[in-house]
């Protein structure tokens, strides 16, 4: 995103005082309850080595468990497609959807749904599309993109939610309990459910040796979606592959408890295909799309640990600057630190630049990463794509240029020191600088500590000279 | 023998807080330690390190290498300025001629406190100091370098401190060195909340170990509590500082 355009986001962000309570409601309790559901899991820093190795593994053979997938998957009956980019993937999604006649399709949450564009690309053909995920239902009515990963509807707060019940749906209540909304959302999914021609999913895994998809919920929606209407897809990214079920065990305990912080998710479905022979029910095609979209670039591009996520969302959850900003500043699908190197990938750096560069390096999101993803690293790694290619403003760059230029001339550097002491002292009041020229960045917030006279190494020098003396 | 001790002071030390620099001194030689101090000394780099600039980093690292490569440790009363000069490790190709020295140099790099307890077997004796005190810890010498238990080892036997737990004290402050000033009003929110926290804390002193973040935490605390026209009610140490202070030689 454009510099202007992610400095305005951010200062609509902060100042919606609203926001930052609905925010805070869910990354706080968040927090929380994945360090004690972290803490009640003695294997958990086993268990995160195991799944990095995993997901490494599946990486660096790739090719070999996509052929495998595809096999088994085509063996149980599924047909698969590979898509290239977003364009594709959604332009095949859309033509099945034609070619079975469908009016209504369901869906349940799926980001790889988000990057692909897919909500649009089917309201775009007219389709009735029902998103029926709870919180995907509430943006739906919103008109919102989805604010985070796992909690897409963050940004609003159940007092919101209650507006937006009360306006669209069927039979409003006037409760304002939580139990009551999702009864409502319930009464007015449920005939959408059943009514539904094709039912779309995304994957948390795909079991190579079994050619099944995994998805995990808690509302049960995604069993919802697929089996009553006679045709699933499913939206799938590539890296989402493990060898079998067995080595999906780990990375289901590791994302729920650093999702939600719970043990357990409450739905958790292997998809087989379509229905067969004695089954009593059960879609009667099953279309799984796999989606490249920049994934093979960054297998190249050195990002290969990006393809190691599982999508929990703690990253963000735990990101000072997505926890004051929320999701929609960032402007793209993925926010937050797995959002800053995913998204420079998908959009291209001189449009993801800001997210990359509005970064503290703190090291907290690598620290909560289940698969130990060294975000700040792979953040480093894009600033230094972006320097390469002088992506940043040219004040910004000359000003860095400068002080590196600076700094490789030691001596220059102490002089330049004494200098900036100097000038720095008229301002300075007890030990503090309210305001001074240049320094505006830092002095409309803060203070800025004064020089407590000469420079460390100026006075060093002097009590040497008189000990020598 | 006395192991050479090589001082980095880093720029905001040597610019706005020397006394951090001599309480450095101080505390290594209490430990020991021949400390020296070579004064045509810059940066670490990282301003330019984190912007993307490798090749500037390069130039920098080259000079602080041949300047402090000839000590038994480089010691710097920073993580986030330490842990920079570990990385110089990665930054160099391997058939660059700076590459084993660079990696050298990594080795015997540490953060102040760090090296005082896990290098010297440093321990406080005698000290009495009846305060409250919170700990901000830094980030890139908490999750880099795993700066943690060394200085709360050594504030531990100072008699009289007591602990005040601090909510979010290892949550990035939201200095970030050019994160700051880049996107002032995001830092300003995340710092706001920190010195929300050191407040409802209340303890006389608020100490850390990285005089970027301790800056950026007071800066703040001072408008907060202009603002609220109200005496600050905890005052920010970097904790070499108030070792420092307490050592016999100090004793007023
Ligand atoms: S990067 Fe790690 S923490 Fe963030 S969403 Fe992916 S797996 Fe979760």
């Amino acid at each position: 995103m454009k510099q202007n355009k992610f400095k305005r986001n951010v200062s609509d962000a902060l100042n919606n005082p609203k926001l930052k309570v609905a925010i805070r409601r869910t990354t706080d309790r968040a927090d929380a309850k994945r360090a004690t559901a972290v803490k009640n899991f003695p294997g958990f820093d086993r268990t995160r080595e195991q799944g990095q190795k995993i997901k490494d593994h599946v990486i660096e053979y790739l090719d070999y468990y996509l052929a495998e997938f595809e096999r088994n998957a085509i063996a149980n009956g599924s047909i698969v497609h590979w898509a290239k980019n977003a364009e594709h993937a959604s332009q095949i999604v859309v033509d099945i959807c034609h070619e079975q006649g469908a009016k209504k399709i369901t869906r349940s949450k799926s980001m790889l749904g988000e990057e692909i564009g897919l909500p649009a690309a089917l309201d775009r053909e007219d389709f009735e599309r029902v998103e029926t995920d709870l919180a995907e239902h509430i943006i739906q009515l919103a008109g919102d993109p989805p604010s985070h990963i796992v909690w897409p509807a963050l940004h609003l707060t159940r007092e919101d939610v209650v507006d937006l019940f009360r306006e669209n749906h069927q039979n409003p209540i006037e409760s304002t309990q939580v139990v009551d909304l999702v009864s409502s959302a319930r009464r007015e999914l449920r005939h959408h459910f059943l009514s539904a021609d094709v039912g779309i999913t995304g994957a948390n895994f795909l079991v190579a040796d079994t050619g099944q998809v995994c998805t995990v919920t808690n509302e049960g929606n995604a069993e919802l979606t697929t089996t009553p209407p006679k045709v699933h897809i499913v939206t799938a990214g590539i890296e989402k592959l493990v060898p079998s079920i067995a080595h999906a065990m780990p990375l289901l305990r590791l994302l729920v408890r650093s999702a939600t912080g719970a043990d357990i998710t409450q739905y958790t479905t292997f998809h087989n295909g379509p229905k067969r022979g004695t089954d009593l029910d059960g879609p009667e095609h099953c279309h799984i799309v796999l989606v490249d979209n920049g994934r093979t670039n960054m297998l190249k591009d050195d990002m290969k640990e990006m393809l190691r996520c599982i999508r929990c969302g703690a990253c963000m959850n735990h990101c000072v600057v997505y926890k004051h900003i929320g999701g929609h500043a960032y402007g793209s699908v993925y926010p937050g630190p797995m959002g800053a190197v995913i998204t420079p990938n998908i959009d291209g750096l001189n449009n993801a630049f800001e997210p990359v560069s509005a970064c503290t390096l703190n090291g907290k999101c690598q620290e909560v990463c289940p698969v130990n993803i060294p975000l700040p690293t792979l953040i480093r790694a894009w600033r230094k794509k972006a320097w390469e290619k002088k992506v940043d403003t040219i004040r910004n760059r000359f000003l860095v240029a400068c002080f590196s230029q600076l700094a490789q001339r030691p001596r220059l550097f102490q002089f330049t020191t004494n200098m900036a002491i100097l000038m720095m002292k008229p301002f300075s009041r007890r030990g503090w600088i309210r305001w001074m020229p240049f320094a505006g960045s830092w002095t409309t917030n803060r203070d800025l500590l004064a020089p407590q006279g000469q420079s460390f190494i100026q006075q060093y020098q002097k009590n040497r000279e008189r000990h020598e003396a | 023998m006395k192991a050479n001790v090589g001082l980095f002071v880093t720029c905001l030390v040597n610019t706005l807080r020397p006394s951090v620099g001599f309480a450095a001194i101080q505390l290594l030689e209490d430990a020991d330690c021949n400390v020296s101090v070579p004064s045509a000394q810059s940066c670490c780099g990282q301003p330019a390190f984190n912007s993307g600039d490798d090749e500037g980093t390069k130039a920098i690292a080259r000079k602080l290498i041949e300047r402090f490569e000839g000590f038994d440790y480089v010691v710097a009363p920073s993580g986030s300025c330490a842990a920079m000069i570990r990385k110089f490790d990665e930054l160099f190709e391997n058939d660059d001629p700076f590459a084993e020295r660079a990696k050298s140099l990594a080795g015997k790099t540490f953060e102040l406190l760090s090296f005082l307890v896990d290098i010297c077997d440093y321990t406080v004796v005698d000290s009495t100091l009846d305060a409250t005190y919170s700990y901000h810890h830094s980030c890139s010498g908490l999750r880099e370098l795993n700066v943690h238990q060394q200085p709360m080892k050594l504030l531990k036997d100072i008699k009289g401190l007591q602990a005040k737990p601090l909510k979010g004290s290892t949550e990035c402050c939201g200095f970030g060195g050019t994160f700051c000033v880049k996107y002032s009003d995001i830092s300003n929110e995340v710092v706001s909340e920190k010195v929300d926290n050191i407040l409802a804390a209340n303890a006389d002193i608020l100490l850390g170990g990285d005089l970027g973040c301790l800056m950026n935490i007071e800066g703040k605390m001072n408008r907060v509590t202009d603002k609220e026209a109200r005496e600050k009610p905890t005052s920010v140490m970097h904790t070499a500082e108030l070792l420092a202070d307490l050592l016999p030689s100090n004793d007023s």
